[in-house]
């Protein structure tokens, strides 16, 4: 393990025969793992108590390995659904699933929407760095209009996806969305996320200055830190603004926390009330 | 909690719920009762003909025994959710047909990779793309065996009759349970839909296995390794504190990732291929019928394996020395066996409802003296005994 880890107060919730992690200087993937763990000391959880889940690309590498816990590393845009048998075979446990915007929202969008829609107690955490960073920079459904990637070299002709307004649409109990410039932010909604019953998803902005910033005049990881400052505006404005004054905006902020019933607590009441019609119950 | 399936709660559940006897039900319904007593406690699914009142019936019987039924957006997710329960202990099930099967194949090369006990349901039915839905066929024979990219063993089972889909099924849980592997059933929509008399057994008859648990922290460190000589590492949970690391990318014995290294890539996948080589007697099964003095051999599977044996018999009964083979694990293909018979007879003669799948495995163990010939028939419609008695007095 490199020296610079040993200064990391946070070490102890990291799988040290891992490190250093595999991602690029100036990633916001770190960032994310800081406020992960921050959150999880805030809280004082047990990793024991938690189970982490994460797809395919570099934001599914945030965690897995890197973090020590339970860790399922799946295929792409799978995570969620391996995260539901995973909750449902350990309802008392913590899941959560670290990955990214091509692997939750691009091909696994569908797990997205219906994750929220059950309301399962699971915790996302959607890591948006509008491109297809590990295969070198191709165009993702939540490029921003006009940007540049390896697969759309002159402009985007498409409109991103708005995560955080999908899922709190879908259902979810809690939905945040705050960028890697936001960091206590950031922290507090993850430990929201994680201690809310029901499906939470906080959207995290994040810095690729080596695939997207570079292609978009932003080489410099700190250049790109102040065009998400720059451009974000929190809910309360943005509901004031027109659609077209949003144009290009980050909106942050909490978009829902309400109580809705929950997946495996309602799954486990239905085989006690099935139980007890059958007469099944011991006497 | 970890259900195994032979815990005193769950004998008392189900002696309470199934008493032992002859019930008339649907090829699918005999796979489900055959999951539940095997100690299924997870199914997750997604509707598709002809396999969906597997769904039904798990549905409406798992919340009896304190399982859990998941209706999922896909079979994608289906199967995803299969292996996130398997390793939280769960002995866990998914039931589809050629297209779900299709949509299966990326996870079910996880499930291999990942050396996951789950138990996946292919009730074939007419293709290619959605063919004839709701008629049945045995056309996903390589599908099972090669579906998934790259090199990977796979073991799969296929039943004969609605009172064997009880047992296979109990059967391809013990072996999941036991090598640490996903198992397809190669059912199809023929005996799917069949209803006829299944006996349901006392659970006591029942054989139930539960997968290999590290012993000590030493064991569940190692999730991928072999420390027993047999292939098949322990399997050290979710929830119980051991920091598992699971991944589908290449792998060391910890778990760990590393793509970089040929020899990881090497050792790991050459495990996964020994695990089931040097275990065939966990899974190996095939039937003969008059194979002592056979000069024709008919070698058949699934439901073509019926009027198989009914034109062999009455194909006896004219004095034509006929005999039937039917490998019940069709994946990996009994060979040695094969090979035997194949030395002993002049003709083999191949019914299947597929335009050729599993004689090209036959022809892999058969020498070129022997007349070898397929009995095709596709649309849907199943072989008929008179069909293949006449190809038997044809080579008589």
């Amino acid at each position: 393990m490199p020296e610079i880890y040993s200064k990391y107060p946070l070490i102890k919730y990291l799988r040290k025969e891992a490190l250093p992690t595999a991602l690029c200087p100036g990633c916001g993937g770190g960032t994310v793992l800081n406020a992960f763990a921050n959150a999880v000391d805030g809280l004082k959880l047990d990793p024991r108590e938690l189970v982490v889940v994460s797809g395919i690309g570099c934001s599914a590498w945030i965690a897995s390995p890197y973090f020590l816990a339970d860790t399922l590393h799946t295929t792409h845009g799978r995570a969620i659904a391996f995260a539901t048998g995973v909750k449902v075979g350990l309802p008392d446990k913590k899941v959560v699933v670290i990955s990214g915007d091509g692997d939750l929202a691009g091909i696994g969008g569908n797990h997205l929407i219906h994750a929220a829609r059950r309301n399962i107690d699971i915790t996302v955490i959607l890591v948006n760095n509008f491109i297809y960073g590990m295969t070198g920079g191709q165009l993702a459904p939540t490029t921003p209009f006009g940007a540049k990637t390896t697969t759309s070299p002159y402009r985007n002709i498409e409109h991103p996806l708005q995560i955080s307004e999908t899922v709190s649409a879908a259902g979810a109990s809690y939905v945040a969305r705050w960028t890697t410039a936001h960091v206590y932010q950031l922290i507090e909604s993850i430990k929201k996320a994680l201690t809310v019953k029901g499906f939470s998803l906080v959207e995290v902005i994040s810095q690729c200055p080596v695939q997207f910033g570079r292609r978009n005049r932003m080489k410099e990881p700190a250049e790109m830190l102040r065009w998400f400052l720059r451009n974000s505006v929190p809910l309360a404005k943005a509901k004031k603004m027109k659609p077209e004054e949003l144009e290009g905006r980050f909106v942050i902020g909490e978009f829902v926390n309400r109580e809705r019933p929950e997946f495996t607590e309602e799954l486990n009441r239905l085989i006690d009330e099935v139980q007890e019609h059958f007469g099944l119950k011991e006497v | 909690m970890i259900i195994r399936g032979d815990e005193p709660e769950q004998v008392r559940l189900i002696k309470k719920l199934y008493k032992p006897g002859n019930y008339f039900m649907q090829g699918d319904e005999a796979v489900s009762y055959g999951a539940i007593f095997a100690g299924c406690r997870f199914y997750a699914g997604y509707p598709i003909t002809p396999a969906s009142e597997i769904a039904e019936a798990m549905a409406r019987e798992l919340p009896k025994v304190s399982g859990y039924y998941l209706q999922m957006e896909d079979e994608i997710g289906s199967i995803a959710a299969v292996v996130g329960a398997s390793w939280t202990g769960l002995k866990s099930m998914t039931a589809t047909s050629g297209p779900g099967f299709s949509l299966m194949q990326e996870n079910l090369g996880y499930a291999v990779m990942t050396e996951t006990p789950l138990v996946l349901v292919d009730v074939q039915r007419s293709g290619p793309s959605t063919g004839q839905a709701t008629k049945g066929a045995q056309g996903d024979f390589f599908q099972a065996r090669w579906g998934t990219h790259g090199d990977h063993p796979i073991i799969a089972v296929s039943p004969t009759s609605g009172q064997d889909a009880f047992w296979e099924t109990i059967r391809a849980f013990n072996i999941a349970e036991r090598l640490r592997t996903p198992v397809v059933i190669l059912f199809d929509g023929v005996l799917a839909h069949t209803r006829e008399f299944v006996r349901i057994p006392d659970i006591g008859e029942v054989e139930i296995t539960y997968r290999k648990l590290p012993k000590n922290e030493e064991e569940a460190r190692l999730p991928f390794g072999d420390p027993h000589g047999d292939g098949v590492p322990p399997m050290p949970l979710f929830g119980h504190g051991y920091f598992t690391h699971v991944t589908g990318s290449t792998h060391k014995e910890n778990g760990l990732r590393d793509v970089y290294t040929p020899e990881v890539h090497d050792r790991l996948v050459r495990r996964i291929h020994r695990k089931i080589e040097q275990n065939r007697h966990v899974y190996e099964k095939y039937e003969e019928h008059f194979t002592e003095d056979a000069e024709i051999l008919v070698v058949s599977w699934g439901v073509t394996a019926r009027p198989s044996l009914g034109a062999v018999l009455r194909a006896r009964e004219e004095g034509i020395k006929a005999g039937l083979f039917v490998p019940k694990t069709v994946h990996p293909f009994p060979g040695e066996r094969m090979r035997e018979l194949g030395k002993r007879v002049r003709a083999i003669l191949v019914p299947e409802m597929n335009l050729g799948q599993m004689i090209l495995e036959v022809e892999r163990y058969v020498n070129d003296d022997v007349l070898l010939k397929g009995v095709n028939r596709i649309g849907g419609v199943p072989l008929t005994v008179e069909e293949i008695l006449r190809e038997i007095r044809g080579v008589a």
